[in-house]
């Protein structure tokens, strides 16, 4: 066993550690959340994720960012076919590990190489749009400095990440050229506009020396970058394909049906069916006030949110400058959680720090902004639901402190007395068929 | 010599059952149709269209209830719930069988949310009833009606992103010779009229302006005299809008139905 390899199987274990341990963790939040739907419809669900994930189709709503994006989505895939060479490299100690799959290889390998650069461009034009051009969905009250730096900094690892895959590619192509070696894959973008630039200025020595930095250099930075995803707005390079595959599959007009309520409005309607009822197990909130009264599914949703800001940008209460934005919720919601969870775990979910989700984080302000229009849901790259919380919030307020705005007060105990939203008797809910004639 | 004018006799759900006959459709007029003083000239519009095809129709009358739509969005759920279960005992005791509605936020939850509480039914919003008779040429259209007229259509959010309903009011409109003067946000990309969720019975909040005068510009700057919506509370809202931007007299909101009436050859 070389050194080579023991210094990578160490740094390898290390990268384990750290992911298992923050695994673990979100894995602690996951279970003081609420029980969302069961994970059924694999068939329909794996249809859902073939199309909005894989196929990009939401974020190709908007189509040339959407498709700048895409191509770095699809060209991850393909890249991290030599990660994964990468990896079985530095453990055996073997060059190019897979070469054997021949053609395969050299497809997988020549579109890998394409789209290093591709990427690399994409990612200088994404990093342009933060820093040079002033792009309206990208700013917002929820936007702090933090969650700037946060995306510079996601993206710059990935230039980082391009970068020394194409300079691996570069002094691979001329290392192996100039020393006759066999070259195992196709490298077409290194080896037309690259690696020339090298010709003969280097010794056969120095071009190997380099191929290996930056072999190390971009299996390190994956390495901290999957490290560093999991804290950063980046989640979703991880999360986006588990978070559509667990899509909610109901249609986007339909609300989430209150079970518990269900039980007492049954009870209301009939006393004599109290003893059918099952004994409640512990007495349940109506709705949402803190974090630890979402869904698994919201949680799951806030931990994948990138920021990208589609939903703030077509919601009409932000639009028309209300404080709402859908993107903060979901914000709030992670920050939330990461702010609360820590004491919840350790002293279970009684657990109170004096804050709540509602009011600390979230205003009663912004929640009642919300038109319910579903925008945010339609716009969404990775089907994330931003209004089952702001619903939740509703729901808490209403039901559990009778704290809604007066007006929607009103229009409940007008429901409730005479079956319309506006105080009209409902004895009088046929006089529009009064002396009704058809050449009228 | 005075013209006889022919009533409708609106039929009763109630009246018909003591009669043991069932019709075939129960339309659902709802709470705006009943009662917003706009409104009710789409019921009756439509009413008339029923009465003109001879449809197996009647209505709850004074049993009709709100769906719970508006309570359950504002947060509500145990009144949104008491009313479905309510609604729902009188359908199915009626033996109701598919509704017709020109709301698209009962359309929503009596299709979607209704079967969770024990309330089956095939609905209808009245775009797809139309639409249908339209085309198998039952309702007989004059196309130069609306000839030479800039018109456009405003997405209602639960009949347009919640149930996919896009194509069907378009259709409607070009089957009426309507060439729609589409808003740069339209379909799954339109813009809120702002009365959902409850919004139509609040105050807004503190902000820079009000959604449906944001929609109600965006409707005007496609230069459209005509704005045609299929949605109770968008019609409010866009009525407001256009009074709001002092545009009265040139202007004119409609539901879609209003439209088939305008252009039926009677």
């Amino acid at each position: 066993m070389t050194v080579h390899q023991i210094v990578f199987i160490l740094v390898l274990g290390l990268t384990f550690a750290i992911f298992g341990y923050t695994v673990n963790r979100l894995a602690a939040y996951f279970r003081i959340t609420r029980p969302a739907f069961p994970v059924r419809d694999i068939g329909r669900r794996i249809l859902v994720t073939l199309q909005v994930a894989i196929g990009q189709s939401k974020i190709l709503r908007r189509p040339v960012i959407g498709l700048i994006h895409a191509l770095v989505f699809w060209g991850f895939i393909i890249i991290l076919f030599g990660s994964l060479e990468m990896i079985v490299d530095g453990v055996v100690g073997t060059e190019k590990a897979f070469h054997s799959l021949g053609k395969v290889y050299d497809v997988i390998m020549g579109s890998g190489d394409i789209f290093a650069l591709i990427i690399a461009v994409s990612i200088l034009i994404f990093l342009s749009r933060r820093l040079f051009f002033h792009v309206r969905r990208f700013a917002g009250r929820e936007m702090t400095h933090k969650s700037h730096v946060d995306a510079n900094i996601a993206l710059s690892l990935i230039l980082l990440l391009m970068i020394t895959l194409l300079g691996m590619n570069t002094f691979y192509v001329a290392f192996a050229g100039q020393a006759g070696h066999h070259i195992y894959g196709v490298y077409p973008v290194s080896t037309a506009w690259f690696a020339p630039l090298l010709s003969g200025s280097l010794s056969d020595h120095s071009l190997y020396f380099w191929f290996r930095v930056n072999w190390w250099m971009h299996i390190l930075t994956i390495f901290f970058f999957a490290n560093y995803l999991p804290y950063s707005k980046h989640f979703h390079v991880f999360l986006s394909v588990p978070n559509v595959f667990l899509s909610r599959l109901r249609p986007i007009g339909k609300l989430p049906l209150m079970e518990n309520i269900l039980r007492e409005v049954k009870m209301m309607l009939d006393p004599s069916a109290v003893a059918d009822t099952p004994e409640t197990e512990d007495q349940e909130r109506f709705g949402i006030m803190d974090v630890e009264d979402v869904t698994w599914k919201n949680y799951l949703d806030s931990l994948t949110c990138t920021q990208c800001g589609r939903c703030t940008s077509v919601c009409p209460a932000n639009i028309t400058g209300k404080l709402l934005s859908p993107r903060k919720i979901m914000m709030d919601t992670r920050q939330r959680m990461k702010d609360k969870g820590p004491g919840m775990v350790k002293n279970g979910k009684e657990y109170s720090d004096e804050k709540s989700l509602l009011r600390d984080y979230i205003s009663e302000e912004e929640i009642w902004a919300c038109t319910m229009c579903n925008a945010c849901v339609q716009e969404c790259p990775l089907n994330i639901n931003q209004p089952e919380i702001i619903l939740g919030m509703r729901r808490y307020l209403v039901m559990e402190e009778a704290a809604a705005p007066g007006e929607l007060n009103t229009i409940f105990s007008n429901i409730e007395n005479n079956g319309a939203p506006w105080q009209f008797s409902q004895d009088d809910r046929l006089n529009w068929a009064k002396e009704l004639y058809m050449e009228d | 010599m005075e013209k006889i004018k022919t009533k409708i006799e609106v039929p009763v759900m109630a009246d018909l059952h003591a009669r043991k006959k069932t019709p075939g459709y129960l339309f659902w007029v709802g709470s705006a149709g009943a009662f917003d003083d706009r409104y009710k000239h789409v019921t009756r519009a439509f009413i008339k269209i029923l009465t003109l095809l001879g449809t197996d129709y009647a209505v709850l009358g004074t049993e009709e209830s709100s769906s719970g739509d508006v309570a359950r969005r504002a947060g509500n759920e145990m009144l949104f719930q008491m009313q479905a279960l309510t609604n729902i005992e009188i359908m199915n005791g009626y033996g109701v069988k598919k509704i017709i509605t020109c709301d698209p936020h009962a359309y929503n939850t009596f299709k979607n949310e209704y079967p969770d509480l024990g309330g089956h039914f095939e609905v209808l919003h009245h775009t797809e009833f139309l639409e249908k008779e339209l085309t198998s040429g039952r309702l007989p259209v004059d196309k130069d009606v609306f000839r030479g007229k800039v018109i456009t259509y405003h997405d209602p959010c639960y009949l347009g992103r919640a149930n996919g309903v896009y194509d069907i009011p378009r259709n409607i409109l070009r089957m009426l010779g309507v060439h729609v003067t589409e808003m740069p946000r339209n379909k799954s990309f339109a813009l809120c009229c702002g009365a959902g969720g409850g919004q139509m019975f609040k105050e807004a909040e503190q902000g820079g302006k009000e959604v449906f005068i944001e929609r109600t510009e965006e409707a005007l700057e496609t230069g459209a005299e005509m704005i045609v919506t299929a949605c109770p509370y968008c019609m409010t809202m866009l009525t407001d809008g256009i009074k709001y931007k002092n545009r009265v007299e040139e202007v004119s909101d409609f539901d879609i139905t209003e439209m088939v009436l305008r252009a039926l050859i009677m």
